[in-house]
């Protein structure tokens, strides 16, 4: 119970600093102006959202070899918790492309892309429901979770292999692109909090689905007896 | 301050959702603590 407050409390304090650098301390950028402080939400959500895809992935692999549940059960976890940052990535992205672009939306590689990927882990999270029995259902959606992986590299290498309407990608872009040191430390500060609020959801989401499996065991108990 | 209402927007709604994620599995966690509690109980009367 300790542990669990003052873990929630450190990664409040890890977000609130997040967010007060980025709105205090961040400088101001020259084209876009204050709008341009959205980028350290989205853009440190979108790289927790290809973490916990990548969880997620691994825990896939994981169950085709060697099906343990708990592999299983943190790949469901690790897609729904990376879902959660897709939409928070998917939604700030439009409010800070209207001031910017003048359009909420526009259909792009990387924005179509990252939109098909919000689609294909909705569409792994549905398949679980449709199928009843546990083995069937997380070996099925283990093979489509790693088909859904396939799109991850598509998004993150989007803006380097197809010219875009999305901003060029400002850590690894090669010459020209790259940013101001205090707003480089403070995009990095974000994704840390960011990564850190990962961890603190999937550590209940994977609670839960263990109590699942607990409650799956006991019913099948009481119907046996 | 031009565009502060937009980040300012995109920061609650932001915040919104992962709250709202938060208190969903918690209640799902709770919902699911007492069906197991209740499924004991019907395990232990019928043995």
């Amino acid at each position: 119970m300790w542990s669990r407050l003052i873990g929630g409390s450190a990664v409040l304090a890890l977000v609130g600093g997040a967010a007060y650098a980025s709105f205090y301390v961040a400088p101001e950028e020259r084209t876009m102006g204050l709008v341009q402080r959205i980028f350290y939400l989205h853009a440190a959500c979108g790289l927790t959202m290809f973490t916990a895809f990548f969880i997620c992935f691994c825990s896939n692999i994981a169950y085709v070899f060697w099906r343990s549940a708990k592999s299983d059960a943190l790949a469901v976890s690790a897609a729904e918790v990376g879902l959660v940052f897709s939409t928070v990535n998917l939604v700030t992205g439009p409010i800070w492309a209207h001031p910017a672009w003048g359009i909420w939306w526009t259909w792009d590689a990387r924005l179509t892309s990252a939109f098909v990927l919000w689609l294909l882990y909705i569409a792994y999270l549905l398949l679980r429901t449709l199928i009843e029995e546990p083995e069937r259902r997380a070996l099925l959606s283990a093979l489509f979770g790693i088909f859904a992986f396939l799109d991850v590299p598509l998004v993150y290498g989007s803006i380097r292999w197809w010219r875009t309407q999305h901003p060029q990608p400002v850590l690894m872009g090669g010459p020209g692109s790259g940013l101001e040191p205090t707003m480089l430390k403070i995009f990095f500060f974000s994704i840390f909090a960011m990564h850190a609020l990962m961890v603190l959801l999937l550590i209940d989401r994977y609670g839960l689905e263990k109590m699942r499996g607990e409650a799956e065991i006991v019913r099948r108990e009481l119907e046996a007896a | 301050m031009k565009n502060l209402d937009s980040v300012f927007a995109a920061y609650l709604i932001g915040w919104g959702i992962f709250f709202v994620y938060y208190l969903t599995v918690a209640r799902r966690s709770t919902a699911l603590r007492n069906e197991i509690e209740r499924l004991k109980n019907s395990l232990n009367r019928s043995k």
